[in-house]
């Protein structure tokens, strides 16, 4: 009660005390935001936007639907019709939509989109434009005499798939599915690759990282202990190949691992390895394993030195002084408190090994490409959909990897340095 | 303010003095430098109008992103036969008008001078270039004189050379396993034809090293890395004549076809761009580039005087692809089937190379 009667706190200027905070308050997280605006707008256009117009190519793809408007209202009338033997009124659509495209200049377009799925339908697609304004009806019998390959099944198929705008046919084809006579079913074994570099890829990040953190850990101990000057000296070392070029640095290993190169000479002047007999390290998965691991390998040691770093050298000691052996402190005092150090260097490691391109590409030779490679080859191909629909399931893979792994150790966990 | 007005306008007349360069993207290398030396330095010459030459691996590659982003800054690029035509159909590129290229120095009217098919909807050919191996004479004095001779690690062992890609590998492996050139196409277009091609590749794959850019096959010979490789004809002639190299072209089983002028949809200087392509694909221009490297004039009144290489001694016509004595067992590129196969047969090559 003494409160509602007590005088109103006010400012010198005779505002209440409660407004003139609130104002306050209210210029700090403006003047906050602004700070952080131009930030914010650098990501949306440069992060965000693109991967959401990534997102988009790989699902939406008009080149079919927009050049054969007919064809499009005849499949939504007749979903369910029979691709294998399709009646006189789709082929009088086709042949309609056949003469547009060759009045309209798109006969590539189109030709191009059900060639993705259809391969041999470019030509196909320009030798029935160029008949279609002289087709009598039947147009069946017509259509089917410039080109028997007018009847395929999968042909038809491919059509009526492509006749929205949207569709998921780039991730079938991402997962190794073909288009045949009865439908997608999967490609046969010399031509499935997809799924096959997707393991390949993990597989040699996850050697990548453990490679790396078995390299890593002693250095960044070592670092870690010894006295200033001396780790600020190694630290260097550390730091010198991380600020040079990574394609000077992918370079140097095939000046360094090629047939007639500096280690090969080395083995063979030194008489391990006979003339003939020159190790092929280069141009194939060691290659890439190498190069990688040594690219790398920075973002390993930095999170582990700065967790090391500050474990005080008194919790060893107190666990030694206790009767612990060497390896009980090492296991049960100084490895869980490097944890959050581990996590951090393999995540980092692993997303970053995931994703990477220039190294394996230059080194990698045919065995050692992974799938950035693929991705970077639809993109020169001018395929931007399959290459989007790839990029996009690498995406969802690490963030299910990130997922999980908040799961198991906890992002809070991280320490990156 | 001054001072920053000045720089800004300074900056963008800069910017401007840029943009009125004619752009021309073309392979680099012993060919781009042909074509800069043959058709850039003359026009810059005839016309006072800047013209500059750009390199590119494969400039299909950036001209499709270029008109697809909107963001054209090449005005003419140099494409092989079927990409031209690729990009043509999907309206990448811009029609090109017969009748505005110039008559023959004989008076021949463009349209009967060029060879068939050599001028398409959007494209003017160049030059007529092709696929074929080389080898080191010094490591195969006796060396190999047939297609079949390149898969034939036996009696020539070393590693092999191949341009990393479906195109002129596969048919190569084809005529390499005894198909006449006239069936190659017709086999591939059917899975055991293409079955059969990796077949033979699977011969030779643990020797092969593959090559992406045109000058990568040369250097590969030169450097000992590989016995013999499959290489661009002229690269191979300008190796052997400005480097002296001991290389030796096999044409048994070439694969030849023609390089194609085009101009990309929205190119910054268009008309410039078309006047340039007539100056370059007329009768003294095509001449001009024969004389630079060992690539097979376009038209028909450029080969009616004998060409002479620019060293002034070396007669051109036995070591242009279209030579008659180089024809003998040779394949013309098929455009057709290209354009219809590149994504399928690409898409298995690389499964195959991961395999």
């Amino acid at each position: 009660m003494a409160e509602a009667n007590a005088p109103l706190l006010t400012t010198a200027d005779g505002r209440p005390l409660k407004a003139a905070l609130a104002t306050a308050q209210q210029r700090a997280k403006r003047r906050a935001f602004l700070l952080v605006t131009p930030l914010l707008l650098f990501v949306l256009l440069t992060f965000l936007v693109p991967i959401a117009y990534m997102l988009m190519r790989s699902v939406e793809h008009d080149g079919f639907a927009a050049s054969a408007p007919a064809l499009v209202t005849w499949f939504e009338e007749n979903p369910d019709f029979d691709p294998a033997n399709p009646p006189e009124a789709a082929y009088a659509a086709l042949v309609q939509d056949l003469a547009r495209m060759q009045v309209e200049r798109t006969t590539g377009i189109a030709g191009t989109r059900i060639n993705y799925s259809v391969p041999g339908t470019i030509s196909l697609f320009k030798g029935g434009a160029r008949a279609a304004a002289d087709l009598a009806p039947p147009y069946r019998e017509s259509l089917l005499e410039v080109d028997e390959a007018w009847g395929q099944t999968a042909l038809w198929r491919g059509m009526q798939s492509a006749s929205g705008t949207y569709t998921t046919e780039f991730y079938r084809v991402a997962s190794d599915l073909k288009l045949t006579d009865e439908g997608w079913a999967r490609g046969q074994d010399n031509e499935r690759i997809y799924l096959y570099l997707f393991i390949k890829t993990f597989m040699i990040s996850a050697i990548i990282t453990v490679l790396c953190l078995l390299l890593a850990f002693p250095v960044a101990h070592l670092l870690a202990t010894l006295p200033m000057a001396k780790s600020a000296l190694l630290m260097i070392l550390v730091l010198l190949p991380f600020w040079t070029s990574l394609l000077v640095r992918t370079t140097s290993w095939i000046v360094l691992l090629q047939e007639q190169g500096v280690v090969n000479n080395v083995l063979v002047s030194m008489g391990l390895v006979d003339d003939a007999g020159r190790l092929s390290m280069m141009y194939n998965m060691t290659g890439t394993i190498v190069a990688m691991t040594h690219v790398l390998l920075p973002f390993m040691i930095l999170p582990l030195y700065s967790v090391m770093k500050v474990i005080p050298p008194s919790y060893a000691r107190a666990a030694r002084s206790l009767g612990a052996t060497s390896w009980t402190t090492f296991r049960r005092v100084y490895l869980p408190q490097t944890l959050p150090g581990i996590a951090a260097g393999s995540l980092l490691v692993f997303i970053l090994a995931v994703g990477y391109y220039i190294t394996p590409a230059l080194v990698g030779g045919a065995d050692g490409q992974l799938i950035s490679n693929l991705i970077a080859f639809h993109m020169s191909k001018s395929n931007w959909s399959l290459a989007a629909a790839i990029a996009a399931m690498l995406l969802v893979s690490i963030l299910v990897l990130y997922w999980l792994y908040d799961r198991l150790v906890g992002i809070d966990r991280l320490k990156f340095g | 303010m001054k001072k920053t007005l000045i720089l800004s306008t300074a900056l963008v007349s800069l910017g401007f003095a840029a943009n009125a360069d004619i752009t021309v993207m073309s392979w680099g290398g012993a060919y781009g430098e042909a074509q800069n030396e043959a058709f850039v330095k003359p026009f810059v010459a005839a016309t006072g109008k800047a013209t500059i030459m750009v390199d590119s691996d494969n400039p299909a590659t950036p001209i499709k992103a270029m008109v697809e982003s909107g963001n054209v800054t090449v005005d003419v690029a140099s494409l092989e036969y079927a990409d031209a035509i690729r990009l043509c159909d999907e309206g990448v590129l811009e029609p090109i008008d017969i009748s505005t290229l110039p008559a023959g120095a004989d008076g021949t009217p463009a349209a009967d001078d060029f060879l068939p098919g050599a001028v398409t909807e959007c494209g003017v050919s160049t030059d007529i270039w092709s696929n074929v191996f080389a080898y080191d004479t010094t490591k195969f004095p006796e060396g190999p004189t047939t297609v079949a001779d390149f898969f034939d690690l036996e009696k020539f062992p070393g590693k092999r050379g191949l341009r990393k890609g479906a195109k002129a590998v596969l048919e190569l492996a084809l005529m390499g396993d005894g198909v006449p050139a006239a069936e190659v196409y017709d086999l591939l277009r059917t899975p055991e034809g293409v079955d059969r091609a990796f077949a033979k590749l699977d011969t030779i794959k643990s020797e092969v090293v593959w090559w992406e850019a045109g000058s990568q096959a040369p250097q590969l010979l030169a450097d000992g890395e590989v016995a013999m490789t499959t290489a661009y004809n002229g690269r191979i002639f300008a190796a052997a004549m400005n480097e002296g190299k001991p290389f030796e072209i096999v044409w048994d089983g070439q694969i030849y076809e023609n390089e194609m002028f085009v101009v990309p949809k929205g190119a910054p200087n268009m008309a410039d761009a078309m006047e340039f392509i007539a100056f370059a694909t007329s009768t003294e221009g095509l001449r001009a580039s024969a004389q630079q490297i060992s690539y097979g004039p376009a038209r028909k009144s450029s080969m009616l005087e004998e060409i002479v290489f620019k060293d002034g001694k070396t007669v051109m016509a036995p070591h242009l692809p279209t030579a008659p004595a180089n024809m003998g067992n040779a394949l013309e590129t098929s455009a057709d089937f290209w354009v219809d196969y590149d994504a399928e047969l690409n898409e298995r090559f690389q499964a195959w190379l991961a395999q």
